[in-house]
């Protein structure tokens, strides 16, 4: 039996003592002494959260397939663990071998939202790894973050060694090379950093200055030190086929948040949304081939034993073997006790016969996202979903027995006014008509609900609303009212429900989504003062936060409602995401004029993603 | 794997269950459940080598085959040890089980410090008429007596080994009696103290009067 690094005692007196013992299905065992590079791989958050997410399984199955690295698994602890670690002085351990982190080679943090940057602190300090970067010594583990927010890793660069900026797959392997190599040699810590900061999409934090303009924009962004790219170019996987999925995915003992076999049908969105990152930095659409597909829903299934499978990308409708795929996974594993779980779908014909087929109508309910109330906002958005199109695909799923319906918005959105809030109920309350129209009386089973919901919009890099003020956190609590307001007055507001998030947490993040090197002090200030979990609405406290900019003497407006200049220095400009400044600045603009831009498969906009020459830009040029 | 609480134990099996493709059978509906079911939940933190569930297959192979096919799925700390049918009439083991062996041991630093003192108060704890527990219920306290429940008490050199009713109608912790005991003595059982093994599940065979345990082990047949 593997020895545990906590006893018994502690084992039993915290919550779901199983999230630190490892042990599970599939989980990967090798002797550490054995092996050149040990890899600790972590995910910020709590286990439930962490091993629900599919990037990190990928990259274990992949550097676990290398004979010469072992990589294990870190989670934050839960709070009750993380006291008693405090206090016992346990260093924070990986679940494979048990053995503190410190122990390490590399700690790798994939990075998924802003609201986890207090728990990065948390997995440092409890490995007993300094916080800042400089202060490493040799026997540190080089820390490196991957993930969709090192697409601005300027607000944590003081608490990396490397970030890895796209797509895992590509270049990990001459990343392990080059340590080996390094070690082999006896090259130290920087030496290592220096070269790897020359390999395609790594960027070292330390080898690049700021200078600032007196107003506290950036005036240039400058290699330090010979020999090290100005700018890094994301990496990403052309040919998606040729890299690895997942063979053996480790079933968790405890229930976690996907608790399924989710298979990665495509990466990237034909859409071009305005207020959506993944759809920008993702490009250009590169599908599995169906073959690739059944291969892995075969083989993962029968290698975890989980009884539900999902699909999982952007805009899961622009797949083009979907009916096939959809088909074939109802043919061959319906009626063998495995669930079928479908991806939000475009609401048609076809996506309502299938959801018919997988799931029981009566417990279901059907989503749309329209993400604002009038046809002018969502051309601003370029969110290419009519009203008509809404109103017709309600009425069919009201014809097939559907009676729920969710409706996503945001609010907070560029050129918003009053009629486009307004118009969120307005639109809730065409949908509960339709159902009275379409539904004569008789035919009627059970009551019509409609679910509108709210979040506030977060502008983000690499989009073209990346130049977009933000509102406060009055204006957008303001903003809320007036729709809840307006949906008192509907006349079917019993058929109706509307509810929005909270506006606290996200004024934070749109402070660290566009935030710049000065908010490091603000993130570590906070987590001194007690800040973690902050995506946990039992644990975020916002006062801490408020006190952390205060001590720290940083303007928050000066990140969220502050008007860009168009040609203003981005903390971000020296990553090349794919989608050029041109494009986005182009596209900002006709936002502004209310004028949409065809999606990638009607009409190429130059986005500039054609640069890694594959994907939807050359599926007619071959 | 005694971390491993008792549902998670459950979904661990439906997902080995697949992984070995052994043929169950499901319910139906839209959420098909496999048919499955464990004789008696076994608590977080004890460990045991005599858990038994049943299951109904369509189809199966010989015994011997299908517990290959089993073990070859399981993780370590888990394992098979036998693969038996029972008759189509037989009740679920859940229904049926009455009592259950455990070997307590005290954890490093909280056992007795004398075990012949320690072990030589069991007779006259045992020779009560009865022995009444206090047990916290969501409505308050209620006092039970726990002595019809203890049907075996015995062990030596730091070893306890307990056979105490298990079940659907009366259900003893080893924790409760042996704490019941150190009460008796003036002492009490700190948090911890134990190590618990549960070694073997029984039914009880008698109509009437004294039972008869017989394991569960020794229900159905081996598949040739």
């Amino acid at each position: 039996m593997r020895k545990l690094a906590l006893s018994d005692e502690i084992l039993l007196s915290i919550q779901q003592p199983a999230r630190y013992i490892g042990g599970e299905v599939n989980m990967c065992v090798k002797d550490p002494s054995q092996v050149d590079i040990r890899f600790a791989m972590c995910f910020p958050d709590v286990y439930e959260i962490g091993m629900s997410h599919q990037g990190m399984q990928i990259l274990y199955d992949m550097f676990n397939h290398r004979d010469d690295v072992y990589c294990e698994r870190v989670f934050s602890p839960w709070m009750d663990l993380d006291r008693v670690l405090r206090d016992k002085h346990i260093p924070l351990f990986a679940l494979e071998s048990q053995e503190p982190v410190k122990n390490f080679d590399f700690l790798g943090i994939t990075i998924q939202y802003e609201m986890c940057y207090t728990n990065i602190l948390q997995v440092l300090e409890l490995s007993g790894i300094p916080l800042r970067a400089e202060c490493r010594e040799e026997d540190d583990p080089i820390v490196i973050g991957g993930g969709p927010c090192t697409y601005n890793p300027e607000p944590l660069a003081a608490f990396f060694d490397l970030f890895y900026i796209g797509e895992g797959e590509t270049q990990y392997g001459r990343l392990f090379d080059l340590y080996k190599e390094t070690r082999r040699k006896g090259g130290s810590r920087k030496d290592f950093l220096a070269m790897a900061a020359g390999i395609p999409g790594i960027y070292a934090p330390a080898f690049y200055d700021v200078a600032y303009q007196p107003d506290g924009t950036i005036a240039a962004f400058f290699p330090n030190q010979e020999g090290v790219p100005e700018k890094i170019v994301k990496e990403l996987v052309v040919d998606l086929d040729s890299a690895p999925y997942i063979e053996n995915p480790i079933a968790p003992f405890i229930q976690v948040t996907q608790d399924r076999v989710v298979l990665e049908i495509q990466r990237g969105c034909i859409r071009g949304c305005r207020f959506c990152q993944a759809g920008n930095v993702y490009r250009p659409l590169r599908e599995h081939s169906l073959e690739y597909l059944k291969h892995y829903a075969r083989q993962m299934l029968n290698s975890t034993g989980h009884e539900e499978i999902s699909l999982s990308s952007l805009s899961s409708s622009d797949y083009s073997r979907l009916k096939e795929l959809v088909d074939f996974l109802i043919d061959e594993f319906q009626g063998k006790g495995v669930n079928i779980s479908l991806p939000s779908l475009r609401i048609d014909a076809f996506s309502l016969d299938v959801m018919s087929k997988v799931q029981d109508v009566k417990k279901s309910s059907l989503t749309f996202a329209p993400e604002a109330g009038t046809q002018r906002l969502r051309d601003v958005i370029n969110k290419g979903l009519t009203e008509e199109m809404i109103l017709k695909g309600a009425a069919e799923a009201f014809h097939g027995g559907w009676t729920r319906v969710k409706l996503y918005f945001m609010l907070g959105l560029p050129t918003e006014t009053k009629e486009d809030r307004e118009g969120i109920a307005l639109l809730s309350e065409k949908v509960v008509e339709t159902f009275f129209d379409e539904i004569p009386k008789e035919e009627r089973k059970g009551r019509v609900q409609v679910n509108a919901s709210s979040s506030f919009f977060v502008p983000k890099p690499f989009t073209p609303f990346q130049w977009a003020p933000m509102c406060t956190g009055e204006e957008f609590l303001g903003r809320a009212y007036q729709v809840k307001d307006k949906f008192k007055e509907m006349k079917n507001k019993k058929s109706m429900k509307y509810s929005y998030h909270d506006a606290d947490v996200t004024i934070l993040e749109g402070v660290l989504a566009r935030g710049d090197r000065k908010v490091a002090a603000v993130i570590e200030e906070a987590y001194r003062r007690g800040a973690i979990y902050d995506s946990w609405s039992e644990y975020f406290r916002n006062d801490i936060w408020m006190e952390a900019f205060r001590a720290c003497g940083v303007d928050i407006s000066f990140y969220t409602t502050r008007n860009r200049e168009l040609d203003e220095v981005f903390p971000w400009d020296f990553i090349d995401a794919g989608v050029s400044k041109e494009f986005l600045k182009r596209e900002w603009q006709n936002a502004l004029q209310g004028k949409a831009t065809p999606n990638c498969r009607q009409q190429c906009s130059g986005c500039g993603a054609r640069i890694f020459e594959g994907g939807v830009c050359f599926e007619n040029s071959n | 794997m005694k971390f491993v609480g008792h549902l998670d134990m459950m979904r661990y099996f439906q997902k080995a269950m697949r992984r070995a493709n052994v043929d169950i059978r499901y319910s139906g509906g839209f959420s098909p459940h496999m048919v499955m079911s464990f004789a008696s939940p076994l608590g977080v933190g004890v460990t045991s080598s005599g858990e038994y569930m049943d299951i109904e297959v369509l189809s199966t192979d010989p015994s011997v085959e299908m517990l290959k096919r089993l073990n070859q799925v399981m993780v370590p700390g888990v394992e098979v040890l036998s693969y038996r049918r029972l008759p189509d009439t037989a009740k679920n083991a859940m229904s049926i089980v009455a009592a259950a062996d455990y070997l307590v041991r005290f954890r490093e630093g909280y056992g007795p410090q004398r075990w012949e003192d320690f072990a030589s108060g069991w007779p006259g704890f045992l020779n009560q008429g009865s022995i009444f527990v206090h047990k916290k219920t969501k409505k308050g306290e209620k006092v039970m007596d726990i002595r019809p429940w203890i049907y075996g008490w015995d062990g030596k050199e730091g070893e306890i080994h307990l056979r105490l009713a298990t079940g659907s109608m009366a259900n003893l912790k080893p924790e409760t009696a042996i704490g019941a005991y150190l009460e008796s003595r003036g002492s009490q059982l700190g948090e911890f103290a134990l190590l618990i093994h549960r070694n073997e599940v029984y039914a009880n065979q008698a109509k009437a009067g004294k039972p008869d345990f017989c394991p569960l082990e020794q229900f159905g047949e081996d598949i040739e």
